[in-house]
């Protein structure tokens, strides 16, 4: 049985801005395996970035409200920040979300590296940069790339490059954000499948891959993870999730995937009328039944997580009863 | 009301664009290269390309929103490129509209969304009822009039502000509408929505649409002709599903294996390098020097050489 | 609650209010304005009166001291403060004003008006300014007025605020809006009124106010060397007469420092209102 290299309980972290509390994550619950690929699926404003963001580093007007986050045993939500430092790039690492504009347009890929791994307390010297070499020649890069400004190389290849970075050290945890949506669909594939094969080769521990593209998940994920408005509205094996959703929200997000080979006329796909709710002040119950065809009384109450199968779990009052649809 | 002409809509024939920069040293990109085709009325052309393609360009071409290089570009016969007089422009904007990649950049965040109706009635349309009209165009595209109008953009969502944009159209009743990458902003649920709802108004209206995009599944699900583009050519042209069961240029064949699909899993143990299409398609024209753009099969066209 | 509200609705000028550099800044300068307005009038001496014997320091009397020969500082630094401040403030709303509509057209435009225009703009921006003021001023036939004195320096402070103005254009114009407006068949003024400067006018403001400062700081430099309005008194020629006088050394400090003290703490002034402006404008740069 793997161990838990991550352990997320009852985790919640709002926004306090001025007009009140924005709760963006609000009670999540999950867990990740070493080996593991997460996969966390949801629309924009779902939370998920703001979850990475409360693992790494919470700048005002983000705060940590209550909830642990064990990282390899120890809650890094109480660890003093200088004995966090330490753990970043080694034990815990993320991909964040714009990393493509972080490139220097002015300094060569090779200071752009050396400049960052300072800042983690690493000396970029001949035996690191061998490293680096190493790894860029596993993503298809040639070490000349080192000596080229950013601007000379396209989206994809900064990527890869910021993906050697990230795991030069090999983390046992790390955190991909979006790191296929501003691609092209070619360099799209090679990414996600890059971050598989980084796991299969233990260059990294487990990940967590964040993107409202639920394809790629489906491709490279071992269990999904679907968020709404800032909770979880399913979680479980990425086959399960796809082929047997159990939450309303969930099966609408599989029947609005379009199949290639499928066309409008053969089968119209369905979409989800309106838009997620605010998150500001936001009161109790379900945070879904505005939009969920199958809202009842009960809705106003916020649901459980419950069990499904093993390892698979969602929140709704009435995923007994509705039983199980295939994009239907 | 239907539109049933055999003949084209729209007719790009030879349409080129060049990019030069700078006087001392001028550098030139051709961003688009002898690119022909046809719109019949009434149906969903998809533009399918990746960054730098050149898709994007066209589209602004057809608006006139830049100027060709070269080519012609013929609505009903007349070459618009040739277009100078503002009458003329009025005319042709009455009959072509576009919509635009992010919702929110369409607006001018310091006024109400009712200034992009505003905007057309005051060029374009006829003020008699104005009200009505606007309402019942916004209830054609499922918005409630009374939750749209007089808003903000920041106070609406990216679809609903797409949906006003094709609202727009639809008042002026366009016979094009170039949506140059309409839903890739907007969220997975609500991108349905916006593609049903333009599927039914080309069908409804006899609307042509010419749907640029990367996304290769959602091009292939509301289209009935497929344009693919790759650096700047058009290098596979047809009917959608015949392009899809037997795509001919190794471009086309990497998007298809390229694209992630919840019907069927990448091969983990091939080899996928984005680079290597490069290659293959450099080896693919040497080994076809000479042929051009040719027909595969009725109504399915491949580029087999750089032309 | 009423209070919470209003806030609520005009959440820029909350950030306004509640930046402490901006609400410095705009202090200070207020309160120069009204020293410049108010200030002479608080003396009963002229600026030109012999009032009393040289040399004094600052006193009950004098609050500033007296020059050399016996004139007020007072009065002489703040009736001077009013010329260099009427000067600066025009001569930054024409420089403004014309960059804008050079850099508008630049920008919307592109092409061959883009590079006429700028062609013209980079022929005054290497031109060193201090330079062509001092030819142009010392050349000039008669007497110079304020008016003349601010149109001489818009001559020289205008490039700055077209380029400024042209980039921010270029990136505006590529915005889908004024496309949309395009296919519109909206009058290009209308864009550029409507679209372009609209959007722009928190930019527009912030660069005025740089105007402003370059400005004060032009007109006092000509004033320090006798290139000034030829009647009156104003800041840059009282630092002139207190150096001319040798005022530090021989010990008459509050001649030369305070006059100088004034145009540093306004000039500053000018500065954090701009930076502060900065942050509200760009929220990014908040610190919540």
């Amino acid at each position: 049985m793997r161990e838990n290299i991550l352990e997320v309980k009852d985790l919640k972290a709002y926004y306090k801005i001025l007009k009140g509390d924005v709760k963006a994550v609000d009670g999540v619950t999950f867990n990740i395996k070493r080996g593991e690929i997460l996969g966390v699926a949801g629309e924009s404003g779902c939370g998920k970035s703001t979850l990475a963001s409360t693992f790494i580093t919470r700048k005002p007007p983000l705060q940590h409200i209550s909830g642990e986050v064990n990282l390899l045993g120890e809650d890094i939500m109480q660890m003093k920040e200088k004995k966090f430092k330490k753990m970043r790039l080694k034990d815990i690492s993320i991909i964040p979300q714009y990393a493509l504009d972080a490139f220097s347009p002015t300094k060569k890929i090779r200071t752009f590296i050396a400049d960052l791994v300072r800042e983690h307390g690493i000396s970029p010297d001949k035996k690191f940069f061998a490293k680096v070499e190493e790894r860029l020649d596993m993503v298809n890069l040639d070490p000349s790339v080192l000596n080229r400004f950013s601007i000379e190389l396209s989206g994809g290849m900064k990527q890869r490059v910021i993906m050697v970075i990230s795991s030069i050290l090999d983390p046992a945890f790390i955190i991909a954000d979006e790191i296929t949506s501003a691609l092209d669909v070619s360099s799209q594939r090679f990414v996600a499948t890059l971050l598989a094969k980084l796991r299969d080769e233990e260059i990294i521990g487990s990940a967590m891959f964040i993107t409202h593209d639920l394809s790629i998940l489906y491709q490279i994920a071992d269990r999904i993870m679907v968020m709404y408005a800032g909770r979880i509205a399913e979680i479980g094996p990425t086959d399960e999730i796809v082929n047997n959703p159990k939450h309303p929200y969930t099966k609408a997000l599989i029947s609005s995937l379009p199949q290639v080979g499928v066309q409008y006329k053969d089968k119209k796909l369905s979409g989800i009328e309106g838009t997620p709710p605010h998150l500001l002040n936001i009161g109790d119950g379900c945070r879904f039944r505005f939009r969920c065809p199958y809202a009842e009384e009960v809705c106003t109450n916020t649901p459980v997580r419950e069990k499904v199968a093993a390892g698979h779990y969602t929140a709704c009052h009435r995923w007994r009863e509705l039983g199980s649809d295939n994009n239907d | 009301m239907t539109k049933q002409r055999e003949e084209s809509i729209l007719s790009v024939e030879g349409l080129t664009k060049v990019f030069k920069s700078g006087i001392i040293n001028p550098e030139t990109t051709i961003a688009v290269k002898n690119v022909s085709f046809e719109m019949k009325p009434g149906t969903i052309l998809s533009l399918v390309g990746e960054s730098g393609s050149g898709k994007s360009t066209i589209g602004k071409m057809i608006l006139k929103l830049l100027q060709p290089s070269g080519g012609k570009i013929l609505y009903r016969g007349q070459d618009i490129v040739e277009i100078k007089k503002k009458g003329e422009l009025k005319d042709y904007y009455t009959k072509v509209q576009g919509i635009f990649q992010d919702p929110f950049a369409s607006f001018n965040p310091l006024y109400k969304v009712d200034r992009a109706f505003d905007m057309i009635f005051d060029s374009y349309l006829d003020k008699s009822n104005k009200e009505e009209k606007i309402r019942e165009a916004l209830e054609n595209v499922n918005l409630n009039p009374n939750r749209t109008l007089g808003k903000f953009p920041h106070q609406l969502s990216g679809g609903q502000l797409q949906r006003l944009l094709i609202a727009r159209a639809l008042l002026l009743d366009v016979d094009i509408l170039v949506a140059d990458e309409l839903i890739s902003m907007l969220d997975a649920s609500t991108r349905i929505g916006v593609l049903n709802l333009l599927v039914d108004i080309c069908k409804k209206n006899g609307m042509s649409v010419l749907f640029i995009t990367h996304d290769l599944s959602l091009g292939y699900y509301i289209s009935d002709y497929t344009l693919i583009m790759y650096k700047g050519r058009l290098v596979e042209r047809g009917d959608t599903k015949k392009i899809y069961d037997n795509p001919v240029h190794p471009y086309t064949k990497m998007l298809f294996t390229a694209v992630p699909d919840i019907g069927e899993k990448w091969d983990r143990d091939e080899e996928f390098l984005p680079e290597q299409v490069i290659d293959e398609v450099k080896e693919f024209y040497k080994n076809h020097r000479g042929e051009g753009f040719k027909e595969v099969e009725d109504n399915h066209n491949v580029l087999f050489s750089d032309i | 609650m009423l209070l919470e509200n209003f806030w609520k609705n005009h959440e820029n000028l909350y950030y306004v209010v509640k930046n402490k550099k901006v609400m410095i800044g705009i202090s200070i300068v207020v309160f120069m304005f009204l020293l410049a307005v108010i200030g002479p009038m608080l003396t009963s001496y002229d600026y030109d009166e012999f009032v009393s014997n040289g040399f004094q320091a600052p006193s009950a009397d004098h609050w500033f001291g007296t020059t050399f020969m016996g004139k007020d500082v007072f009065t002489r630094v703040t009736l001077g403060l009013r010329t260099s401040l009427l000067v600066g403030l025009i001569a930054g709303v024409i420089s403004t004003f014309v960059g804008c509509i050079i850099g508008f057209l630049a920008g919307y435009y592109g092409g061959v008006i883009d590079e006429i225009l700028m062609a013209m703009t980079n022929i005054f921006i290497v031109i060193p300014s201090l330079a062509l003021l001092i030819i142009i001023s010392a050349y000039l036939p008669g007497d110079r007025g304020i008016l003349i004195m601010s149109l001489i320096i818009s001559v020289t402070a205008w490039p700055w605020t077209a380029r400024a103005v042209r980039s921010q254009t270029l990136a505006i114009r590529s915005q889908d809006y004024v496309n949309l407006s395009r296919i519109s068949s909206i009058s290009v003024l209308q864009i550029i009124k409507e679209d372009i400067a609209a959007n722009m006018l928190s930019y527009v403001f912030m660069v005025f106010i740089l105007q402003f400062k370059g400005a004060i700081l032009a007109a006092v430099g000509l004033e320090f060397l006798g290139l000034g309005p030829t009647q009156g008194i104003s800041l840059g020629l009282v630092l002139q007469n207190a150096l001319n006088w040798n005022a530090i050394q021989l010990g008459i400090w509050w001649w030369a420092i305070l006059p100088g003290l004034i145009l540093t703490i306004f000039v500053t002034a000018l500065y954090f209102i701009n930076t502060g402006l900065d942050e509200v404008f760009n929220p990014r740069l908040r610190e919540m």
